[in-house]
């Protein structure tokens, strides 16, 4: 069993390392009607996602793919059981992806605002539905013995399951403002970073509210009262919060966007863990959920596959730090002019 | 309608739409990595502007591959979950190798090539986006062998109640899955060249920006005639390979109903499907079949008689499909030779120049109606010999739901199509801007010589 836990962790932080990498380009796209006020200003906010949203966007590509490789069984019920809504989750990315290329590319006022139309719904909609899925996961889908979910769409859209919606909302649009404080100057910079303190307020409020209905409406805290040092995956969001507030206060916007990414991680790993071992959890009987145990590859695929993420997966950290670090600049008049630029 | 009817199409179509993209890519990146390296070794600023220009029609490009080939993983789990369940033990973990080794080195260094222009030193910004055309190509390699797994499974066990590993190393050394790898490559690659040369041709008819123009000639050139040979050469003992494993599919592409030795290659074919044979053939090369097949005039060639009628493909589409193709594999090589000889003074040649344009969409063409060989042509099996399409599909999926999302398939992807030809050829036409002066100032810029407010 040591093999699928190790890759029931990994299998999280994938997931972890997609919300806090795209959560900010989320988190912008959502943000752009309400801190745009002109042209440049969106600019400004598309540029700040430019060298990073397509990178950060291959971690889902990997958590979905490892999902397939480490437990296909778990792959098979989770994305035909969530058909409507990952095939949603789909349009929009697809239309958020191709608004960066294409806005720039035809001198139309009309041109422009149809891309800037899919690039707020493409990230917002993603936002919101990555929300909804999880905090289901979290509680569990009506999961027959066949591995078919036999609930719809509309019982995705659950008090709970909502709460989780507007959860990564929050989080993804914090996430985002303080991104933009980093990457931005000026008065669009000192909007983010007001608008940041009033996210910051609606999270705090929203995360109490989602750990109150996670213990009426999930099992996860099973887990945690079998074993309470685990409670120390708390520490992680309430750390990064908190360290998050202090630095913008102090419009540290680097420190409170990397503790921002903390939390993100931290909320991601604490429903992580309190699913273990299953993965999807089957709401109308336990012995349907898919677990590390019956859902999981081979041990020798599970080994290969090992060998490839302890090589590759910190190579790329490393090259992706370095990107960040290389176009973490602020954005200048220069950058704008900048031929390549959104 | 049903749910594994609407799911092929769906699989089908997405798939159509996202090969637009893809064998560009490939390509492309390698020209422009090539172009950049040459203003870095000659310090001609021509080769900037060419890196420059056939970039930016790269990019347009690239967007589409990227959204559209997350459809593609997505389907796997939506669509064919009980394929899914079945083969993820082998297959899914080569779309996460693909994922590791492929897609974040190609979607970071592309960003760093994008956006490094003044920012990075000239020489990491040219190896970024060689990285880039590594990345494209590694791709490739992991998804043909992947896709070469269903045509021809190896390295597997069938344990309880799915296909487990047993060998990697039979995983990426399926010679039908390198096959398949090599002829999709080259066919990439003539399909970039031709891109190239179609779009320079159209320019240096016109006069516009010659010498940029007939430079990117010269470069395409020789590239387009290698591979298009090389692509003949290879794509023949591709075919010997259909014939050894996969001999329903080969029989499906030659409309051969009769197994017998010395069977004849007739040049001129019209399939009768319904009653087992053709209803014209003509132009008999005697042992022509078993020759292209085997090697051997008086090889034992089988026909699709003596497959079982659930176990053959759909016999006109495929066998249209491969002729088309092979028609086309000939006509471009001949045409490559054509430029190749022309390379150095193409605006001498008024009518190459005309027909060069015309040619960018048939490398399209056929790389379409190669890949309906493969997978048209494995039917009806999802893994070959192994798992049938209709015991693949998803169980728990209505046709209302895949109904939906196939209409917004064809929406989305219809608008998107029709965006990106237009961007392409809006931007191919429009040339490359006549200087990067420009870019000179904002070098200084960036060095903090000139002070950054004259900004409009």
């Amino acid at each position: 069993m040591m093999l699928e836990t190790t890759w029931f962790v990994l299998w999280g932080v994938l997931w972890a390392m997609y919300f806090a990498l795209d959560g900010y380009d989320l988190g912008l796209g959502t943000l752009m009607p309400v801190l745009a006020k002109d042209e440049r200003d969106r600019r400004i906010m598309y540029n700040a996602a430019g060298p990073f949203w397509d990178g950060n966007q291959v971690w889902l590509i990997t958590a979905g793919g490892v999902t397939f490789a480490a437990f296909p069984a778990t792959y098979a019920a989770l994305f035909s059981g969530l058909y409507t809504a990952l095939m949603l989750l789909l349009f929009a990315l697809i239309l958020r992806g191709v608004s960066f290329e294409f806005r720039r590319k035809v001198d139309s006022e009309a041109w422009r605002k149809v891309w800037d139309v899919c690039h707020v719904a493409g990230s917002f909609l993603p936002a919101l539905l990555l929300g909804v899925a999880f905090a289901n996961i979290f509680m569990g889908i009506p999961l027959n013995a066949q591995g078919i979910n036999e609930g719809g769409l509309l019982d995705l859209l659950n008090p709970y399951g909502l709460a989780g919606g507007v959860l990564f909302v929050l989080m993804f649009s914090l996430h985002g403002a303080l991104w933009l404080g980093v990457k931005a100057q000026g008065p669009i910079a000192d909007r983010a970073a007001a608008m940041a303190e009033k996210l910051w307020m609606a999270l705090m409020v929203m995360v109490v509210l989602f750990l109150a209905l996670t213990a009426v409406f999930t099992q996860l805290f099973v887990n945690y009262l079998n074993n309470p040092v685990l409670f120390a995956i708390l520490l992680l969001p309430v750390a990064g919060l908190i360290q998050a507030r202090l630095a913008l206060g102090r419009r540290a916007m680097v420190k409170a966007w990397a503790a921002s990414a903390v939390a993100i991680i931290g909320v991601t790993l604490f429903g992580v863990i309190g699913l273990f071992p299953a993965l999807l959890p089957s709401s109308l009987d336990p012995a349907y959920s898919m677990t590390i145990a019956n859902s999981a590859s081979s041990p020798k695929t599970l080994k290969i596959m090992l060998g490839v993420a302890l090589v590759f997966v910190p190579l790329v950290i490393a090259y992706q730090s370095w990107l960040h670090v290389t176009f973490g600049h602020k954005i200048t008049d220069a950058d704008l002019e900048y031929e390549e630029a959104y | 309608m049903d749910v594994l009817l609407l799911s092929r199409l769906q699989f089908a179509f997405t798939t159509f739409v996202h090969f637009i993209f893809v064998p560009l890519t490939l390509g492309l990146s390698l020209l422009v990595a090539y172009m950049e390296t040459k203003w870095l070794r000659t310090g001609e600023e021509v080769y900037k502007r060419m890196a420059k220009f056939w970039g930016k029609l790269f990019l347009i490009n690239f967007a589409l591959g990227v959204v559209t080939g997350i459809a593609l993983e997505f389907q796997f789990g939506t669509n064919w979950s009980r394929y899914s369940a079945y083969v993820g033990d082998i297959f899914g973990s080569l779309l996460a190798i693909e994922a590791t080794l492929a897609f974040f080195l190609e979607s970071t260094f592309l960003a760093v090539w994008i956006f490094g222009w003044n920012r990075i030193p000239p020489k990491l910004h040219n190896a970024s986006i060689w990285l880039v055309a590594l990345a494209a190509n590694l791709s490739a390699f992991w998804i043909l062998m992947a896709n070469g797994w269903m045509q021809n499974p190896t390295g597997f066990v069938l344990r309880g109640d799915r296909a487990e590993l047993e060998s990697f190393m039979a995983l990426v050394t399926n010679p039908f899955a390198w096959g398949q790898f090599l002829h999709t490559l080259f066919a990439a690659y003539v399909l970039s060249g031709f891109f190239v040369l179609g779009i320079s041709a159209w320019h240096l008819a016109r006069g516009s920006n010659v010498d940029f123009f007939k430079r990117s000639f010269r470069i395409a050139a020789p590239f387009t005639l290698v591979f298009a040979v090389a692509l003949v050469i290879q794509g023949h003992s591709h075919g010997a390979s259909v014939a050894k494993y996969q001999p329903a599919k080969l029989a499906a592409m030659e409309s051969h109903w009769e197994t017998m030795a010395r069977a004849p290659q007739y040049l001129f074919v019209i399939p009768d499907p319904a009653n087992e044979r053709n209803l014209v053939e003509l132009l008999p090369v005697p042992g022509g079949l078993s020759m292209l097949a085997y090697h051997s005039f008086d090889a034992e060639v089988q026909g699709l008689r003596d497959f079982p009628k659930e176990d053959r493909p759909p016999v006109t589409l495929t066998f249209v499909s491969f002729r088309t193709m092979v028609g086309l594999g000939f006509l471009l090589p001949a045409l490559a030779a054509w430029v190749w000889i022309r390379r150095k003074t193409p605006e001498d040649s008024p009518r190459l120049l005309r027909i060069l344009p015309w040619v960018i969409p048939l490398p399209y063409i056929a790389i379409q109606l190669g890949w309906i060989v493969a997978e048209v042509g494995r039917q009806p099996w999802i893994v070959h010999g192994i798992m049938r399409t209709e015991d693949a599909v998803s169980a728990g999926i209505s046709v209302g739901q895949v109904g939906f999302s196939l209409a917004m398939f064809t929406l989305i992807y219809g608008l998107l199509v029709a965006v990106d030809v237009y961007l392409l050829m809006h931007h191919g036409r429009k040339g490359p801007k006549s200087s990067v002066k420009g870019d000179d100032t904002r070098d200084a810029d960036a060095v903090g010589m000139r002070p950054a407010s004259t900004m409009a």
